[in-house]
């Protein structure tokens, strides 16, 4: 455990900022919705931030590890699941259960 | 614009506990918001684990979940902590990872809901899922009531959940790994979901798979950061060589 009152400052600096994001635009709501590029941006950001922490969540992968594996096979899993049943809950389920069965079995280092 | 002094009188707690009129909503809430709280709950037990098998005490779960409340970020937290990473690092990353929510000013239906408290409240909680929820289409008639409630049930069994998981994944066995996969599958259902919200706007996700690849090479360090920085001025030159010139410099 690393210095309690370190930790609690961390969640309290995410809690400030995330709070921050979530209610001052409501403040500032009338210049931002005339604003063309906003409404771009608003349109495009979700999808792009979902990919990028997507990829962030996959950037110690090495194809040449056969550990690998266990991740790529995971997110077939859930990415197959997904556009067969459109079912979010189940996705997520099924492939972090393939992920957890490989890791702590086949792929154990 | 004070509802009731039922509620001004909870101030310590934001949450707001509606007076005899609005309980009918609560039930309604329910139906509405079973299933993202259905996806929650197993997302916050493997959160509550992941925390406790990082060496993190188990309150600092709950307290994670119940403050900071925003999944995704609180997923990446935990290795910034572990890692011991400088405050203002955690300060510049949960605003990146989180900048999304400025968006959701644009259309979240907040003038529908009265009192300062339950305002405040419900841009506290205002996680995606409650966003996604408050702003859909049958979501239309709904009253305030019913969106504070919604988004209160969403908030409980977020940190419900992960303090289960924290207390219950001691009794994990240490050979046992691989939860934090959670994370990824989520972000790749909200991938899938978003981008095809996109309706064939292919460049947009080329755009920020190129970002990611590119900080990835170039910033290994401090990838995130350099992923949306690269996506966000990738986005503004594409919008200005498209000729569609922003009102706003």
């Amino acid at each position: 455990m690393p210095d309690p009152r370190y930790a609690v400052a961390a969640v309290l600096v995410t809690t400030a900022v995330t709070w921050g994001l979530r209610a001052l635009p409501f403040a500032a709501l009338t210049p931002l919705r005339a604003s063309r590029t906003v409404r771009y941006l608003s349109a495009r950001m979700p999808a792009g931030v979902m990919v990028i922490l997507l990829a962030y969540c996959l950037r110690d992968l090495s194809l040449t590890e056969k550990r690998s594996l266990a991740p790529l096979v995971a997110l077939a899993v859930t990415v197959g699941l997904h556009l067969w049943r459109r079912n979010a809950l189940l996705s997520i389920l099924g492939g972090t259960a393939v992920h957890v069965i490989l890791a702590s079995t086949v792929f154990a280092h | 614009m004070e509802t009731s002094p039922a509620v001004t009188g909870g101030r310590t707690r934001p949450v707001p506990v509606p007076a005899s009129a609005g309980r009918s909503e609560a039930p309604a809430a329910f139906r509405e918001s079973a299933g993202a709280v259905l996806g929650f709950v197993p997302l916050g037990l493997a959160f509550g684990a992941l925390v406790t098998q990082s060496g993190l005490d188990w309150w600092w779960a709950g307290l994670s979940a119940a403050l900071a409340f925003g999944g995704s970020f609180e997923f990446l937290l935990i290795g910034l902590v572990t890692a011991a990473a400088p405050l203002a690092a955690i300060a510049l990353s949960s605003f990146m990872v989180n900048v999304r929510h400025v968006f959701y000013a644009l259309s979240f239906p907040v003038h529908r809901i009265s009192g300062r408290l339950g305002k405040t409240y419900a841009t506290f909680a205002l996680c995606d899922e409650a966003y996604v929820l408050a702003t859909r289409e049958q979501a239309r008639s709904w009253p305030g009531r019913r969106i504070l409630w919604m988004q209160f049930l969403l908030h409980l069994s977020w940190a419900g959940s992960a303090i289960a998981g924290a207390l219950l994944g001691s009794l994990i066995p240490g050979n046992v790994t691989g939860l934090d996969f959670a994370l990824t599958a989520l972000f790749a259902v909200l991938a899938l979901d978003a981008v095809r919200e996109l309706r064939g706007d292919l460049p947009t996700p080329v755009l920020a798979l190129l970002s990611a690849l590119g900080a990835r090479v170039l910033f290994p360090g401090e990838m995130l950061l350099a992923a949306f920085g690269l996506f966000a001025a990738a986005l503004l030159a594409r919008q200005l060589t498209t000729g569609k010139r922003p009102s706003h410099a």
